[in-house]
């Protein structure tokens, strides 16, 4: 009696491990990529801070890498961008919480079918569109009741903010359909409203994901660049905590306008000028990378809350 | 989920009032006795739909005071559905229709000035897979009495008789801010049960509370169940067919396709049945 035949098709075997490296190699691709960039930025910053010292950088408070005196003070420039951050936040957090809310909640199963791919379509307009809607439109129609200055912070962040509207909207409905059906019944079992419903359960249990949305979006706002380098204007200022509204009335400028504008200039390929770029684009992906850290330790801490 | 807040049905009660919650069930009676003294719930020729399945047939039935009413039948024979239209549970599925009434002390609750929010306040629910909220046990318990603004005066004593009516008291005293879901699942679903009591409704619903839970634990939910029908009205759903008959004062037998075939006092039903069907199913022949 012969046995069945189970050996190993040479063909088979040679096609599977091909598939398995071209697979692997896509996925390194990414990562070698994303060692490469820090590596880069690593490097060059180095090299900056040889000559202007960490702490001139981070504590100086004027930022003026071309015009004479020169300064390599970055602490302008977080305020900028923490303008940008706070103001958009202002916009996008509570109005994306709310839209979540009503899409997860209130919308019944077909307006939702609607609703969310059209609100993610939002984030799919190009930056550059945003920019200049903002300078185009929203400036002038706020300047008709506030004293604005063609560049200001507070139409950059007003658009910044709606641009990550559909991150929070959409991340945080995510994470509010995810929680489990039978702690709502338990709730209008006990005679919730469906507002009850939605603020003492469903929230409180999706509010990891919720926080995520906001870190995410946050971090995008950080990062945000053809916005605020088109309609914030590229004055560096540092922030005047007895003048809010100045701030936001007037031109600043952000990390990101400023390595556009580094980027973009006649600056010779060497010299200091051109390598704070990399010193200031390192502080950014700090920045963004210890949210994006702190956002994942939030999540995993709060996730095994309700499962 | 999409929730809908107000009926869905197509088809409001003609006369609203309750005019008619002494109307006589000739037509569609089940078998046994279908009529009860000190009735608190009344089904009056009630259809539910789900789209285009109707899941509950012409249900007549009345539910008596401070007894144990069991619904018993096989899998989709619509007993859930029925519970679950008692307190208008049914109204969070967008696709749910109700036809026909039904009478809370002689107000029909599909009257279009019924708001099940407050129909809810006084009908508690337990469901089949204890769920608690993911917060404190004191939290959990006390979420009702806050919901419906009856968190003056002292939650905590509320908290503790609320507890301890739900034989879950001892077992929790000294751990009162740890989470309830840090409980085993026949506490948690006396967590659950204390969480209904608390915030003292008239009538508890209870959908098959026992089936995913051990033994041990389901005999301390049954004794529980006989103890709370000296203050409250309980209507039970089960599968278990021996649960019925120990905790039960009267049984209703749904079978297939959404009809209640009989309904009488649990002995009658379990040792002689008017229907062959129903003796069929009890006997074990079928479902």
């Amino acid at each position: 009696m012969s046995q069945p035949d189970f050996s190993h098709d040479g063909i088979r075997t040679a096609r599977g491990k091909a598939f398995r490296y071209l697979f692997m190699l896509c996925a390194l691709l990414s990562i070698l990529t994303t060692v490469a960039i820090i590596l880069t930025l690593l490097v060059d910053a180095v090299d900056f801070f040889a000559e202007i010292s960490l702490v001139e950088f981070l504590t100086g408070t004027r930022w003026s890498p071309t015009n004479e005196p020169v300064a390599f003070g970055v602490l302008p420039l977080i305020s900028g961008t923490l303008v940008i951050t706070v103001g958009s936040a202002l916009v996008a957090l509570p109005i994306g919480l709310l839209t979540a809310i009503y899409l997860s909640e209130y919308a019944s199963e077909r307006r939702r079918a609607y609703l969310k791919p059209a609100l993610e379509v939002l984030a799919g307009v190009p930056t550059v569109v945003y920019g200049y809607f903002a300078l185009v439109y929203v400036t002038p129609a706020l300047d008709t009741f506030l004293p604005l200055s063609t560049f200001n912070a507070l139409s950059a962040s007003i658009m910044v903010g709606i641009m990550i509207i559909p991150m929070v909207s959409s991340i945080s409905e995510d994470a509010m359909s995810a929680v489990p059906d039978s702690l709502r019944q338990a709730s209008y079992g006990l005679g919730a409203t469906k507002f009850t419903v939605s603020t003492s359960v469903v929230v409180p249990a999706a509010v990891s994901g919720i926080f995520s949305s906001f870190i995410l979006a946050l971090s995008r706002a950080i990062g945000e660049t053809m916005i605020v380098a088109i309609a914030a204007g590229q004055t560096p200022r540092l922030v005047d905590v007895t003048d809010p509204a100045g701030l936001f009335l007037n031109s600043i400028q952000t990390m990101t306008a400023a390595m556009v504008q580094i980027g973009t200039g006649d600056i010779v390929g060497q010299g200091e000028a051109y390598k704070s770029l990399f010193a200031v684009g390192l502080t950014l992906f700090v920045i963004t990378f210890a949210m994006n850290l702190v956002s994942e330790l939030v999540a995993s801490r709060y996730r095994e809350e309700y499962r | 989920m999409t929730a809908n807040g107000g009926s869905s049905r197509s088809v409001s009660a003609s006369d609203p009032g309750g005019s008619r919650s002494d109307a006589t069930m000739t037509d569609n009676a089940p078998l046994g006795s279908p009529r009860v003294d000190n009735a608190v719930i009344k089904s009056r020729d009630l259809d539910v739909y789900y789209g285009d399945d109707q899941a509950l047939h012409g249900v007549n039935m009345d539910i008596p005071e401070r007894k144990v009413t069991a619904l018993i039948g096989p899998s989709g024979c619509g007993k859930s559905t029925f519970l679950r239209s008692i307190n208008r549970m049914n109204d969070l599925i967008d696709i749910a229709r109700v036809d026909g009434d039904l009478y809370f002390h002689d107000k029909n609750v599909y009257d279009d000035d019924v708001d099940p929010v407050a129909l809810r306040r006084k009908i508690g629910m337990v469901f089949q897979k204890p769920n608690p909220f993911p917060k404190s046990i004191r939290d959990n318990v006390a979420y009702g009495l806050r919901v419906q603004g009856k968190d003056d005066g002292d939650v905590d004593e509320k908290v503790h008789t609320a507890l301890e009516r739900a034989a879950l008291l001892e077992e929790v005293e000294d751990q009162l801010d740890s989470s309830g879901l840090d409980l085993s699942g026949g506490q948690q679903q006396r967590l659950c049960i204390a969480r209904a009591i608390a915030p003292d409704p008239e009538v508890i619903l209870m959908d098959e509370p026992a089936s995913a839970l051990d033994p041990v634990a389901t005999s301390k939910i049954e004794d529980l169940i006989e103890d709370l029908a000296e203050e409250y009205t309980v209507v039970i759903v089960t599968h278990n067919m021996q649960q019925a008959a120990r905790i039960s004062d009267k049984t209703a037998v749904f079978l297939t396709g959404g009809h209640l075939v009989e309904f009488d006092d649990t002995n009658k039903i379990f040792e002689n049945p008017e229907s062959d069907r129903v003796e069929d199913y009890i006997t074990g022949k079928f479902g």
